[in-house]
C-alpha cells in the first residue's frame, strides 16, 4: 500500500456533490451568440486575427498568442464575427475586457483539422507547440498555459508526473463524471504526457475517496499501464497543487518555486483529455465540461459546453431560477468568485456554475471581533497564522505580513470558513497584497526614476568639467603663444600658404616646369591607349545598359526609369571619353606638328584637367540642362500615353515627371548663375600669350571650380553627413547606455540620416 | 433580483463565536454543578448575580462607548467572564464583591482595552486579583463542604441572603485544603489527612469533584475542537512532573501529590476554561505549549512557595503578558520554507 501523507490543516464543509452526478454528461448545444475574451488564462491575452464581418469555422483560430505565457483563441462553432469589442468577462473583478464575439450559423462546420496518428513520431518541441496551437491551458484553476508548465528546463529531472482528479471542492462533479465517463481519453493524454515528460519514477492520478467511481472507470482503464491511481482521504484543500503533491509524494513546494524543482510536474486531469483530443484529432480547446448546481437549479448536472457560450444560456439548460439566487458563482464556493451579470461566457476555466438559494449560502453576516481562537490556524493548509496576519493587515503592517509568509497564502478559504467570528480574512490577504504589490512597483519605479536623475545629473557634471578643461586648455595654448612672441598673424599666413597642392594647382605647376624643358611623366602614347580603353569599357557597360533597358521595357518592370537615367549616364560618359580620346590624338598630333613644347604641355594639361575635372562648370550646366529636357519630353510623352491607356503607372509617371521638371528648373538656375560668374572671367582673357592664357584659364575655372565644382559639392555633402551619423550614433548608444526617453528618436533619425548617406553614396553626381 | 458580490468563500463553517461561548457555559455545568452539590448554593447565586451585572455593565460601556449593544451582548462572552468570575469566588459572596469584580473584569480589563478580542489580560482573572489583594479576608473564607461540620449546606434563600448581608444567615466556612497544606509544617501528609475533615480521597471533600466535572466539561469542549488540547495538557503535565518531584512522598515539607494538586483548588477550571482563553493566550501551538507548560510551573511554585493558596489567577496573568513574546518566537513553519521562520529582529 502507499504511502499517503497528510496536509495541516483543512476543513470539511458539505460536499454536495450527488445533486449534479444524477445525470451522465449532457452537450449543451450551440448558443446563438459566442463570446470569445481575448485572455482566459494567465499570461498575455491574444491578438484577434479575424475582423468583423469575417465568416469563421468551428476550430478556427481567431486570435493569436503574444508571448511566451499565452495561448490562442479558437472559434468554438463556424459563424460570423459580429463584433470585436469590450465586454464583461468572468473575472472577480468584474471589468470588462476585449472579446471577440461570432453569431453561430448553427452549421458548426469544422475547419480542416492536423490529426496525428502517432505522437511518438512527434519532436518533443512539436508536441508542445501543437499543444500551445490548440489554446490548451490548465482547466483547473488558474489556467495556466500547459505548454509553459510542460515545457521543463533540459536539466531538471522529473522522477513524477501527478494528474490532478482531486476535485476537493464542494459542488463541483464536473472531473468525476469526466473520469467516469471518459476514462480512456484520460488515460490516452496522460501517455502523451508521459512521452513528452519522460517521468524517471512513477505517475499518479490523485483522486479523493468521495467518487469511487470515477476511481474504478480510472482503474479499468489504466489496467495494462503504469498509471498509479491513488485515493485518499476527502478534505479541502486537497486538491491545491501543492497539496496534492505533499499528500502524494511528501514533498513541498519550495516557497515561490514550481513543482519541478521537486521533480514533479503536475497536470489537471480535465487538461489531460483537452491534450488528447489536440494531439490525435488536431482539435483545439473550444469546449470543456461544466458543472451547473446549487438548489435554485431544478435540473442540476454536467454539460459539454462550448467555451464562449454565455451563462445564462447554460444556466437555463440547468433550469436556473434566478428568483431564488442572491449570488451566483462561478466555481466552487469556497474560491469561486461572484458574477454581476449573467451574459458573460464560459471560459476554459469554468468548471462550475453554482447558484445557491440564499438559505443555502445565506449573505455573510457582519463579522465579529476576532478572539484568535486559532481555529483559522488549524485550518490552514500552509501552516500560516492567520488570526496574527488578520490584525497585521488591519493595521497595514505589511512588513510583518511579509514575514508571516502571507505571500504563501494560496486563498482557498479554509480560515475564512473556519472562522467563528466570520471575518473575511481571505478577503483581508488578497487586499493586501495587492497593495503590497502596488508598493512594491512604485519602489521599482521610483528608484529607476532616481537612477536617471542621478545619472543625468553625473553626465552634465562630466560634460561641465570636460568644457572647462578644453576652456582652459585653450587658454594655456593661447598664452603659450604670445609667450613665444610669434606674431600670429604672420603664422596664420604661413599655415594659409602651406597646403597648396590641389591637382590643378600641380598641373599648372608641371606646365610651367614643362616651359622651362622638364620632361612629361606619362608619354602621350600611354595616355592614347588609358584613354582608348576607357572608350571601350565605356562603350561595353553602354551596350549591356540598353540591353537591359530593353529587357525592361519589354517587361514593363517597375525599375524602367531608373535603367533609363543609367542609359542616359553610360551615354554621356562614352560621348566625354570619346571627346577626351580626340583631344588627346589632336593634341599629341599638334604637339609633333609644333615645336614649342610648352604649348603642347599647357594643351596637355588643360586635357587632363578635363579629363579629371570634366568640362568647365559652365559647360556642365549646359550639358545637364539639355540631358534634362530631353528627359522631360521623354517622360510627358509616356505619360501621355500612360494616360490614354489608362495604365495604372500614371500616377508614378506623373510624379516623376514633376520632379524632373523641378530638377530642370534648378539647373537652369544654376546655369544662370554659372554663365553669370564666367562672364568677366572670359572678358578677361584676352592676352596675346597662349601659355598665359592657358594658365590664367585653368585658374579661374579652379576658382569656379573651388566655388562650384557640384563633385566637390556632393563630396562636402557626403563627408558632413558621415560626420553626422557618427554623431548621432554616438549620442544614441549613449541614450541606450542611460535608458533615456530620446532612444526612440534617436533611432529613427540615425536611421534616415544612414538612408540619405547611401544614397549620397550611390549618387555623388549632380542630381539632387 | 441584482447579483451580489461577494469574496470568496461562499460557504461558511457552523461554529460562531456565540457558539463557541455558549459551549463554554455549557461545559461547565458538570462543575457547577459538583460545586453545588458540596458547597450549596452560592456558587449558583453568585453565577446569577455575576451574570446580570456584567451584562448590565457590558450594556452600559457598550452605550458609552457607541457599539451595537445587542450585536455584542449576542455573543455571550460579558456571560462566560460572569460565570468563570462567579465560579471562581467564594460561594455566596456578598454582592459588592461581586460588583467590585465584574467591574474590573468587564469594563477595566475588556472594555477600556478596546473590548472583545483586545483584551491582554483574561477578565474574569483580572476580576478575580484585584478582589483577592483588595479583600482577603472574605476571598478565602470558603464555605465548609457538606458533611464536614453540621452536615448542612446553603440552600438558595440562604445563599441569596447572604449574598445581599441581610444579618442573621452566617455560614459556616473553614480553610480550603490547599491552605491547609500550605499552613502545616509539623505534620506528616497523612496525618494531616486524617486530622482535617475536608480532605477527601484525592484531595478536598467537594473540590476533588467539581475538578472531576470540570475536567469532563473540558474534555467535551476538546471534542467540539473548541480549542486545542496544547496548552491545558502541558499545564497539567508541567504541574503533575512538578509535584511529582517535590512530593517527597508525604514529609511535614511536601508540596502534596500530584492528584492532590491536580484535583485542588482551581486546576482543573484553570486548564480547561482560564489557559484555554484563546484572547489572551498564544497563538500557534508550539507556543500554547509552552504558555501552559508555564501556567502549571507558576501555579505550583505559588502554591508551595508564594504567599497564596491558590494561584491560577497569578499564573495566568503572568503568562498573559509573556503571550506576544511567544508569539513573537513561536511562528510555525510554512508550507515550502525550510527553517522556522523567525522574525527579523528589526523590531
Amino acid at each position: 500500500m502507499r504511502k499517503i501523507w497528510d496536509i495541516h490543516g483543512g476543513v470539511h464543509p458539505p460536499e454536495n456533490k450527488t445533486q449534479s452526478l444524477q445525470r451522465g454528461i449532457e452537450n449543451a448545444g450551440i448558443p446563438p451568440v459566442l463570446v470569445h475574451p481575448l485572455s482566459q488564462h494567465i499570461g498575455a491575452p491574444a491578438a484577434p486575427i479575424v475582423e468583423v464581418g469575417q465568416r469563421v469555422l468551428k476550430g478556427q483560430m481567431i486570435a493569436e498568442a503574444k508571448g511566451f505565457v499565452s495561448v490562442p483563441v479558437h472559434a468554438a462553432s463556424s459563424g460570423t464575427v459580429s463584433a470585436i469589442e469590450h465586454r464583461e468577462i468572468p473575472h472577480p473583478s468584474g471589468l470588462l475586457a476585449p472579446c471577440i464575439v461570432i453569431d453561430t450559423d448553427g452549421k458548426d462546420e469544422w475547419i480542416e483539422l492536423d490529426p496525428v496518428d502517432d505522437y511518438t513520431t512527434l519532436e518533443k518541441a512539436d508536441l508542445l507547440h501543437r499543444i500551445r496551437d490548440c489554446g490548451i491551458a490548465g482547466m483547473g484553476g488558474a489556467g495556466f498555459p500547459s505548454a509553459v508548465k510542460l515545457s521543463t528546463r533540459d536539466d531538471a529531472v522529473i522522477d513524477t508526473l501527478i494528474i490532478n482528479g482531486t476535485e476537493c471542492e464542494p459542488y463541483i462533479t464536473a472531473d468525476d463524471m469526466l473520469m467516469r465517463e471518459r476514462a480512456d481519453q484520460i488515460i490516452a493524454g496522460i501517455k502523451i504526457l508521459q512521452y513528452l515528460i519522460q517521468p524517471t519514477e512513477q505517475t499518479l492520478i490523485g483522486v479523493e475517496d468521495n467518487k469511487p467511481e470515477g476511481i474504478a472507470a480510472l482503474r479499468q482503464a489504466a489496467e495494462d499501464s503504469n498509471i498509479e491511481i491513488v485515493v485518499f482521504p476527502t478534505k479541502y484543500p486537497s486538491g491545491g497543487e501543492k497539496q496534492l503533491i505533499q499528500i502524494l509524494t511528501g514533498r513541498e513546494v519550495p516557497s515561490g518555486g514550481l513543482p519541478a524543482d521537486v521533480g514533479i510536474v503536475c497536470q489537471n486531469i480535465g487538461t489531460t483529455v483537452a491534450i488528447h483530443r489536440a494531439v490525435q484529432f488536431g482539435e483545439p480547446l473550444i469546449s470543456r465540461i461544466t458543472t451547473v448546481t446549487g438548489d435554485a437549479c431544478s435540473a442540476p448536472g454536467n454539460f459539454e459546453v462550448l467555451l464562449g457560450t454565455p451563462v445564462d444560456y447554460l444556466l437555463k439548460l440547468g433550469g436556473f431560477n434566478q428568483a431564488q439566487c442572491l449570488r451566483l458563482v462561478m466555481g466552487g464556493p469556497m474560491m469561486g468568485f461572484t458574477l454581476k451579470d449573467t451574459s458573460v461566457p464560459v471560459v476554459k476555466t469554468t468548471n462550475c456554475l453554482l447558484a445557491p438559494t440564499t438559505e443555502e449560502l445565506p449573505p455573510p453576516p457582519p463579522a465579529q471581533a476576532c478572539i484568535r481562537c486559532g481555529l483559522c490556524a488549524e485550518a490552514c493548509p500552509v501552516s500560516l497564522l492567520p488570526q496574527q496576519m488578520y490584525w497585521f493587515a488591519r493595521g497595514k503592517e505589511y512588513e510583518k505580513l511579509e514575514d508571516h509568509n502571507l505571500f504563501d497564502c494560496i486563498e482557498c478559504g479554509a480560515c475564512s470558513y473556519a472562522c467563528p467570528s466570520n471575518i473575511p480574512l481571505v478577503q483581508y490577504y488578497r487586499a493586501s497584497k495587492a497593495e503590497i504589490r502596488k508598493q512594491q512597483q512604485e519602489k521599482v519605479k521610483s528608484e529607476h526614476a532616481k537612477a536617471r536623475f542621478e545619472a543625468r545629473q553625473l553626465r552634465i557634471e562630466r560634460e561641465e568639467a570636460e568644457k572647462e578643461a578644453r576652456r582652459k586648455a585653450r587658454q594655456e595654448a593661447a598664452k603659450k603663444k604670445a609667450a613665444a612672441g610669434k606674431d600670429p598673424i604672420k603664422a596664420a599666413q604661413e599655415k594659409a600658404a602651406a597646403p597648396a597642392v590641389d591637382p590643378a594647382q600641380a598641373a599648372i605647376e608641371k606646365a610651367m616646369a614643362k616651359r622651362s624643358g622638364a620632361a612629361p611623366e606619362e608619354s602621350s602614347e600611354e595616355t592614347l591607349a588609358r584613354l582608348q580603353k576607357a572608350v571601350e569599357t565605356a562603350e561595353k557597360r553602354l551596350e549591356s545598359a540598353s540591353a537591359k533597358l530593353k529587357e525592361a521595357e519589354a517587361a514593363d518592370a517597375p525599375n524602367l526609369g531608373a535603367l533609363q537615367t543609367a542609359h542616359e549616364r553610360m551615354t554621356e560618359k562614352l560621348a566625354k571619353a570619346k571627346e577626351e580620346l580626340q583631344q588627346h590624338q589632336q593634341a599629341s598630333s599638334g604637339a609633333s606638328d609644333t615645336d614649342d613644347p610648352a604649348a603642347a604641355a599647357i594643351a596637355r594639361a588643360q586635357a587632363a584637367r578635363a579629363s579629371k575635372e570634366d568640362k568647365s562648370p559652365l559647360e556642365k550646366a549646359q550639358e545637364q540642362v539639355a540631358s534634362l529636357e530631353k528627359r522631360l519630353t521623354k517622360s510627358e510623352q509616356k505619360l501621355a500615353e500612360a494616360k490614354e491607356s489608362g495604365s495604372d503607372t500614371a500616377e508614378v509617371l506623373e510624379q516623376s515627371t514633376a520632379k524632373l521638371r523641378e530638377k530642370l528648373d534648378s539647373a537652369r538656375a544654376e546655369l544662370a548663375q554659372i554663365s553669370e560668374s564666367e562672364a568677366p572671367v572670359a572678358a578677361a582673357a584676352s592676352t596675346n600669350d597662349p601659355a598665359q592664357l592657358a594658365i590664367e584659364k585653368a585658374m579661374a575655372a579652379r576658382e569656379a571650380a573651388a566655388k562650384l565644382s557640384p563633385e566637390d559639392k556632393a563630396r562636402k555633402a557626403l563627408e558632413s553627413l558621415e560626420a553626422r551619423v557618427e554623431k548621432t550614433r554616438a549620442k544614441l548608444a549613449e541614450a541606450e547606455e542611460s535608458g533615456a526617453d530620446t532612444v526612440e528618436v534617436l533611432r529613427d533619425t540615425l536611421a534616415k540620416l544612414e538612408d540619405k548617406l547611401a544614397e549620397a553614396r550611390k549618387d555623388p553626381g549632380v542630381e539632387g | 433580483m441584482a447579483l451580489l458580490t461577494v469574496s470568496s468563500p461562499h460557504a461558511h463553517g457552523p461554529m460562531s463565536t456565540a457558539t463557541v461561548m455558549r459551549l463554554v457555559l455549557l461545559s461547565t455545568l458538570p462543575g457547577v454543578f459538583a460545586l453545588t452539590y458540596f458547597f450549596g448554593f452560592g456558587t449558583l447565586s453568585n453565577i446569577l448575580l455575576a451574570s446580570l451585572l456584567a451584562l448590565g455593565m457590558e450594556a452600559l460601556i457598550l452605550k458609552i462607548r457607541k457599539r451595537p449593544i445587542g450585536f455584542y451582548l449576542n455573543d455571550c462572552s460579558a456571560l462566560v467572564t460572569a460565570v468563570l468570575l462567579g465560579i471562581a469566588l467564594p460561594p455566596a459572596s456578598p454582592w459588592w464583591i461581586l460588583a467590585v469584580g465584574i467591574l474590573f473584569a468587564i469594563v477595566f480589563a475588556k472594555h477600556l482595552y478596546g473590548g472583545m478580542g483586545y483584551n491582554p489580560f483574561n477578565p474574569a482573572m483580572v476580576g478575580y486579583v484585584v478582589l483577592l489583594i483588595s479583600f482577603p479576608v472574605q476571598m478565602t473564607s470558603w464555605v465548609a463542604p457538606i458533611g464536614t461540620f453540621n452536615g448542612e449546606v446553603l440552600g438558595p434563600i440562604d445563599a441569596l441572603m447572604r449574598t445581599f448581608s441581610f444579618s442573621g444567615v452566617d455560614a459556616v466556612t473553614m480553610a480550603t485544603p490547599l491552605d491547609v497544606l500550605k499552613q502545616n509544617n509539623s505534620l506528616l501528609v497523612e496525618d494531616l489527612w486524617a486530622s482535617n475533615s475536608q480532605f477527601g480521597t484525592l484531595a478536598g471533600v467537594g473540590w476533588e469533584w467539581a475538578n472531576i466535572g470540570f475536567l469532563l466539561g473540558g474534555l467535551y469542549l476538546l471534542y467540539r475542537r473548541v480549542f486545542t488540547w496544547h496548552a491545558p495538557i502541558s499545564m497539567l503535565l508541567s504541574l503533575t512532573l512538578l509535584s511529582a518531584l517535590f512530593y517527597d512522598g508525604g514529609s511535614s515539607a511536601s508540596g502534596g501529590s500530584p492528584l492532590f494538586h491536580l484535583f485542588s483548588g482551581a486546576t482543573m477550571l484553570g486548564a480547561f476554561f482560564i489557559v484555554t482563553d484563546p484572547v489572551t493566550s498564544a497563538v500557534s501551538n508550539k507556543g500554547r505549549i509552552i504558555y501552559g507548560a508555564c501556567i502549571g510551573i507558576l501555579v505550583y511554585l505559588i502554591r508551595v512557595w508564594g504567599n497564596y493558596p491558590d494561584a491560577i489567577a497569578f499564573s495566568v496573568l503572568l503568562m498573559n503578558f509573556a503571550a506576544p513574546l511567544l508569539d513573537h518566537y513561536t511562528q510555525p513553519r510554512t508550507y515550502g520554507h525550510k527553517k522556522k521562520n523567525l522574525q527579523k529582529e528589526a523590531d
